[in-house]
């Protein structure tokens, strides 16, 4: 019987990494992802977790020791977040490049400078091109569940590309849930043991990471693309046969809620999904046609599925805790190249908020609601907006 | 395991096979020595770990691969770390006789990879890590390193008349790498290949942690005919600028405690990245050369 | 089989031909590295004392023990000289490649 335990995310990650049989977990410590680390080692002192914990010196070491761990065929985990995920930023190309298929937890924190411990997304965001597979997750049970689900993707023959799951720092690092923990030997039928033909052993030597001349490079980045690609059916599938199993299904690439008739809707990424989802119950009572769509995967990035909502409705709305500076959110940029492929696209206006760990409240998402509504009447709107600003701004 | 309980290997006895083959390294290149003999010392059972350098850069070039054991390239900063993750990698999948071997460069284990080494030394993980160092990061096309000695002309500390070179002394690694308390560090040089047999086996007997920092010469860094390369490591020794030591059980130990010195001058002269050199800059040299001796002398047995 | 050999290398005609992954046969050579060399090493075998100094010293591993002496794999010698000028009985000439 599976029993239900009242964790952070933090925790749940911890646990399902625990039920995913890792060999060797590489980690450093960083705010908010300690927690995760702490109850890692606790389980291999126990004995409860067989697996080797290395103390490593830093996040760069935490990554390369997961390549190394992975490059002997051995199934590797690591977590980390904000700063540490960008001093590991060139073993995260690495690692890719390598098809290493290491899963991370990544808890979404803000950047330096200024320091912030608190939450947004722009840490993973800003290594959207890294070549990981990322995920976004919505509440601590997502967040356990797809680290079992990030190994049957990441270590698919199909695509052996690593697996970023991201949640939201504190929001979901740090809150508790009731999380509903799947049976080890459900898990174990679930998720075989890691299989590469990518690996050194003494049977059949290999060298590997090697080095390309320019007249073999592109096929390595392409084969790498390819794999990447392969992972949106994979990640389908997967995703059917955990909700067969666990009776927990996520929707694959996006998760669409009152969408059907939507004229306007909302699209989100990670613990923000929850509070927009109320705001669309608010507005359905009041008869309005609005509707969420949860981006789950930012890469692969779910293109097949925006276009054909965006096909039905009027207005797009992008939420979301990060900026390119000098131009717009990095997640509208990327809706809206999904857009242009339409010959009718919806009108879209892009939310920038909670960065740094600003608030962002019911009130705020309902006014984005208005301002799509209100754009959709032909009434002008800022396409980038700033939510919930302290002060004047002059604009 | 004691020192004299291992079996010694010589040229006699050393196995025939060849594990760094066909690599496109400069001819003359004590690198690819170091390398060649480590590789022949340690077996086939063996991953060996490159970070960007030299001698990934000239066995990895596909489809030339010029290693015949396993062996994988590293990022410069992380070629610790990573054979550390391989080497317990290894152990977790339940692997039985095998090792874990480092070849970096002297940037990139005084420099850039030196975090990671501290780690994997502090963790004690069971990994033989082997600098070779030829005073500059040959690779990129010779720049001064923590390991280029005063007087250096490179291609980042030019010899000009206002400034002779590089005006730093080398890092002394071999005591930074000791001051861990590892389970075991040495010295070598491609200029006297027995001690550095010796010491990769002794260091394949060795539980933890092993460091070797190996001269190794450059005949294109340093501006000298390549069939003279084992015979300038040889003096580089000789002439006390390089010496040949241990450090095991809290103990320093030094193999090598010549009398006098091959001279100092004949030594630099030889060699194009010194040729600017004055009496006065042969003298600083000198004098660093005799303060390091006079100390390794009274504290080191 | 102590030394790699050359081996043909047929560069893949389709993506799938590719490793997954760059990873690839160890020891796996597709060229040789003759072309490198201006001087041979030519070993007068009645003067070799089979020392193997050459053999340990060579940076390339192309010496290897034969019959009690040393010879020569002339598909991976670059022609440094290091073993001519190692030997102790003189026993190694350099010899320039276009005078063979």
């Amino acid at each position: 019987m599976s029993k239900k335990l009242f964790i952070s995310g933090d925790e749940a990650v911890a646990i399902g990494t625990k039920l995913s049989r890792p060999n060797v977990i590489s980690a450093y410590p960083i705010t908010p992802q300690t927690v995760t680390v702490e109850r890692l080692s606790e389980m291999v002192e126990s004995g409860e977790l067989k697996a080797e914990y290395m103390h490593v010196e830093s996040e760069h070491s935490a990554m390369s020791a997961a390549m190394g761990v992975s490059a002997v065929g051995a199934r590797a985990f690591t977590a980390t977040s904000s700063q540490g995920l960008l001093y590991m930023a060139e073993g995260l190309h690495y690692a890719s490049g390598g098809r290493y298929p290491i899963v991370m937890m990544n808890a979404n924190r803000s950047l330096a400078l200024p320091w912030s411990i608190y939450g947004d997304q722009r840490d993973s965001l800003s290594l959207l091109d890294s070549g990981w597979i990322q995920v976004y997750v919505e509440d601590a049970q997502e967040a356990l569940d797809m680290i079992i689900q990030a190994y049957k993707i990441a270590e698919n023959k199909d695509v052996l590309t690593p697996f970023m799951v991201n949640l939201d720092g504190f929001v979901l690092t740090h809150t508790y849930e009731l999380v509903e923990i799947p049976e080890q030997e459900k898990v174990d039928k679930f998720l075989p043991p890691f299989q590469t033909p990518n690996k050194m052993s003494f049977e059949e030597p290999k060298n590997m990471a090697f080095s390309t001349t320019p007249a073999d490079n592109l096929e390595y980045k392409y084969q790498q693309n390819r794999a990447m690609l392969n992972s949106i059916d994979v990640i389908n599938d997967v995703d059917k046969e955990f909700g067969d199993k666990f009776d927990r299904y996520y929707g694959g690439m996006v998760q669409e809620y009152r969408c059907d008739d939507a004229d306007v809707v909302i699209f989100t990424l990670g613990s923000i999904t929850g509070t927009v989802r109320m705001i669309v119950d608010k507005l359905r009572d009041e008869g309005k046609k609005v509707g969420l769509l949860k981006i789950r995967y930012m890469r692969p990035f779910p293109e097949k599925e925006i276009i054909k909502l965006a096909g039905k409705v009027k207005a797009i709305g992008v939420v979301e805790k990060d900026i390119s500076f000098g131009y717009e959110g990095t997640v509208y940029t990327n809706v809206n190249s999904a857009l242009s492929k339409l010959d009718n696209a919806p009108l879209s206006l892009d939310f920038l908020c909670g960065m740094g760990g600003r608030d962002v409240s019911k009130s705020d998402i309902y006014n984005m609601f208005i301002s799509l509504f209100k754009a959709v009447n032909g009434e002008k709107q800022k396409r980038v907006q700033f939510i919930n600003m302290g002060v004047e701004t002059d604009e | 395991m004691n020192n004299t309980d291992i079996k010694r290997i010589t040229p006699k006895n050393i196995t025939d096979k060849e594990f760094f083959y066909g690599h496109k390294a400069c001819a003359g290149c004590g690198g690819s020595l170091a390398v060649r003999l480590a590789l022949k010392v340690l077996g086939e059972r063996t991953f060996a770990v490159l970070p960007a350098g030299c001698m990934s850069a000239v066995g990895f070039i596909y489809p030339q691969m010029a290693f015949v054991n396993n062996a994988i390239i590293s990022t410069f900063p992380g070629a610790a770390s990573m054979a550390s993750g391989i080497s317990v990698g290894a152990r977790a999948l339940g692997l039985k006789d095998y090792k874990t071997v480092v070849f970096a460069g002297d940037g990139g284990t005084a420099d850039i990879g030196i975090q990671a080494l501290s780690g994997a030394i502090d963790r004690n993980e069971d990994i033989i890590y082997v600098c070779y160092d030829n005073e500059a990061y040959m690779n990129t096309g010779i720049q001064k390193s923590g390991l280029t000695p005063y007087g250096t002309k490179t291609t980042t500390t030019p010899a000009g008349k206002n400034i002779h070179g590089a005006q730093t002394f080398k890092k002394n690694l071999f005591e930074i790498m000791a001051a861990h308390e590892i389970a075991y560090a040495a010295t070598a040089s491609v200029g006297y290949p027995q001690d550095y047999i010796d010491k990769i086996n002794k260091a394949k007997h060795t539980k933890g942690t092993s460091f070797i920092h190996v001269y190794a010469t450059c005949p294109t860094g340093w501006g000298i005919p390549t069939e003279i390369a084992i015979q300038i490591a040889k003096e580089a020794v000789d002439s006390g600028l390089f010496y040949l030591a241990e450090y095991q059980n809290r103990n320093f130990k030094l193999n090598k405690n010549p009398k006098s010195f091959f001279p100092v001058k004949d030594y630099l002269l030889k060699q194009s990245r010194f040729k600017h050199l004055t009496d006065n800059d042969i003298k600083i040299i000198e004098q660093q050369r005799d303060e390091k001796w006079e100390y390794m002398r009274k504290h080191w047995n | 089989m102590n030394r790699p050999k050359v081996q043909k290398y047929v560069k893949p005609k389709h993506i799938d031909d590719y490793p997954v992954g760059p990873q690839f046969t160890a020891g796996f050579l597709a060229e040789t590295n003759a072309g490198w060399r201006t001087f041979r090493p030519i070993i007068d075998k009645n003067l070799c004392i089979n020392c193997l100094r050459c053999y340990i010293v060579c940076p390339d591993g192309v010496i290897f023990k034969s019959e009690n002496k040393v010879d020569v794999d002339y598909d991976y010698c670059k022609g440094c000289g290091v073993c001519a000028h190692e030997c102790p009985v003189n026993a190694i000439k350099m010899v320039k490649e276009e005078l063979l």
